[in-house]
């Protein structure tokens, strides 16, 4: 049984209004933050948390939180990250939707230990409805003398704004968040100079993720040792984990990290194993972007150990026998599934929201959406799987943010794993074309193809 | 991007001005900016302008958007097409933006687009003739344990079946 840090009072009647989740001990953090604590005391616990960015990256929280700098008289800003857009996750929205005054408290205490006196949410346009979930918390925090001029007679003042965006997956990477937020088309920035020095209107600042901010009020409530005890090795702490695919119980399920992973998949009070009684075929443990690991590589890492959930173990032996944690968004596919259709689903997710800045991902996104789309409705060669190769090997690492190697990782990782798959589909040319997954048409007459 | 800018929809609107309390509320997001910044409220105005317009951006309408935040009107254009979010075209009464990406398809999202598409008679990207429907093929809307799902207006519709689309369809065409 994984322990509760973030839902633990997600069942509590009213949790939404402000008085239950004070009843439940909510906004104590800032009380303790406020009156007893210094800022640098803040992030040395968060420091000492070992708290890890829940976006995806992994970066460890209070590094980042350290390297914001502090120029006199220039502002700085603390921006919630809430651009949920990963296929495979919703566990942001899950915790806003049912927990927002949770976000609402880590805003406050984060953006005191930065120093920021304006913060913003930026969430994604399609959550519209959770704007109003969160403006709603915001109005009761600040109704109660937690945000606004001279929070609890500290002195420090706070103002917090939920900006919702237009639809672009894009938008997740943090500076093109940051562009976005200016108002402009979600462009990621060139690197350095890093947020941390030059983010929103060229001032200092931090973006972090929902679920990164929402642990904070713990650790502060807790100390960041206490935070540190639970996980395992540098993941520490509990992770939201969005389960979806072929399994028994989709949701969202916090876990310890170091939670066996066979546990995770196959126990009822998780997963509960795969649906409908079919055979697990393969999962992507972190997001599409992460690789997908076959079934025989799932459950065991390369040194023969049960495979864990956490951010070393579930990328052990790297990308040859490994995947990533990535955002935790757990994606299962049984027998039935098509990994050569799910790439090419996913390569078409990330030619669509590309931003079109650097050619290698424009353009290679395109390209390898032409070979597999050839492929899948078997009129490919031979030679194009090691075309598919050679493209997304020149993608990776070749772009201004990380939407390139998210592109091109999957590709690279399905040829690994299941070039088997991708020869069928050539050997038997007459069995795709007519293939249909259910559909009353071919796949080659779908609007939406 | 999908998005691609039509300009053809030349047609001015009747939608402007906006009334006071567009303009109020308008007024108080551009002041959650510091001094100056005030283009920074671009795409909140956006969805208060594809609200008021119908469901979709005229080009009269994100000149009066230019305007109103003290920007010029390509600015406007630039983020318009980039977002996809923003209808640049006119859209029907109800636009169905039905998910299409890997996870909702394990769960069988395609064939519920086939099957929207068939109770609607409009196909992906088009409007249906009664202009009552929209549909989008749309990438992940952040509802992977709950699919196959679709977006409609500031809502999820989700675990779509067969029987819940016909209850839709039926609902929103007696709206």
């Amino acid at each position: 049984m994984s322990k509760k840090l973030l839902l633990e009072h997600i069942n509590v009647p009213n949790i939404l209004g402000f008085e239950a989740y004070r009843s439940k001990g909510g906004y104590t953090s800032v009380e303790k933050a406020l009156k007893t604590m210094s800022p640098e005391a803040i992030v040395e616990e968060v420091k000492k948390s070992g708290l890890r960015g829940r976006g995806g990256a992994g970066f460890p929280t209070g590094m980042k939180w350290s390297f914001l700098a502090k120029p006199e008289g220039i502002p700085r800003y603390l921006v919630c990250n809430a651009d949920e857009s990963e296929p495979g996750t919703f566990k942001d929205r899950y915790l806003m939707e049912k927990l927002p005054h949770l976000l609402v408290e880590g805003m406050i205490v984060s953006s005191f230990a930065l120093g920021a006196n304006t913060s913003y949410i930026y969430i994604r346009g399609e959550y519209m409805w959770i704007v109003g979930i969160l403006e709603k918390a915001i109005a009761e925090a600040k109704a109660n003398g937690f945000l606004g001029k001279n929070i609890l007679g500290s002195g420090y003042d706070l103002e917090l704004y939920v900006q919702p965006g237009g639809g672009a997956y894009i938008c997740g990477e943090e500076t093109a968040l940051l562009e976005s937020l200016e108002g402009k088309r979600g462009n990621p920035r060139m690197k350095p100079p890093f947020p941390a020095v030059k983010g929103l209107w060229q001032s200092p600042t931090v973006v972090n993720n929902v679920e990164t901010i929402a642990a904070v009020p713990w650790i502060v409530n807790n100390t960041g040792d206490e935070y540190a005890k639970i996980g395992i090795g540098k993941s520490t702490g509990t992770k939201l984990i969005s389960a979806g695919g072929n399994i028994n119980r989709p949701g969202v399920y916090e876990i310890d990290l170091g939670l066996p992973v066979d546990e995770f998949l196959n126990s009822d009070e998780y997963c509960g194993g795969i649906a409908n009684g079919k055979k697990f075929k393969a999962v992507v443990p972190g997001g599409s972007s992460v690789p997908i690991l076959p079934a025989e590589l799932f459950y065991k890492t390369a040194n023969g150990e049960d495979r864990l959930m956490s951010y070393e173990s579930l990328a052990d032996g790297g990308f040859a026998t490994g995947s990533m944690l990535g955002s935790g968004g757990f994606i299962v596919y049984d027998e039935d599934q098509c990994i050569v259709r799910n790439t090419w689903n996913f390569t078409r997710f990330y030619n669509h929201e590309s931003c079109g800045q650097c050619s290698p991902c424009r353009e290679g996104t395109g390209w390898m959406l032409k070979v597999l789309h050839k492929i899948e409705h078997g009129q490919g060669s031979m030679e194009d799987i090691d075309l598919l190769w050679d493209i997304q090997r020149r993608i990776e690492g070749n772009t201004i943010c990380p939407l390139g190697d998210a592109a091109a990782w999957p590709v690279a990782a399905a040829i690994r794993h299941f070039r088997e798959e991708f020869e069928w589909h050539i050997k038997n040319p007459a069995e795709c074309m007519v293939r249909n997954y259910g559909l009353k048409k071919s796949t080659l007459e779908l609007s939406f193809n | 991007m999908g998005n691609t800018y039509d300009t053809r929809t030349k047609e001015v609107t009747a939608k402007i001005p906006f009334p006071q309390d567009l303009l109020d509320k308008i007024e108080e997001i551009t002041k959650r900016y510091p001094a100056g910044k005030q283009k920074s409220a671009l795409i909140p105005v956006l969805h208060i302008a594809q609200k008021q317009n119908e469901g979709w951006l005229s080009i009269p309408v994100m000149d009066y958007v230019a305007g109103l935040l003290h920007i010029t009107p390509i600015e406007v254009y630039e983020v318009a097409t980039f977002y996809t979010m923003f209808n640049l075209k006119p859209v029907g009464k109800f636009v169905l933006e039905v998910c299409r990406t890997g996870p909702c398809c394990t769960r069988g999202a395609e064939k519920m687009i086939e099957y929207i598409e068939q109770k609607t008679n409009c196909k992906v990207g088009a409007n249906s003739a009664d202009g009552l429907f929209t549909i989008k093929a749309v990438e992940c809307l952040g509802a992977c344990g709950y699919a196959p799902m679709l977006q409609l207006g500031d809502s999820f519709v989700e675990f779509l079946t067969e029987e819940k689309v016909d209850s839709l369809i039926n609902e929103l065409k007696n709206k």
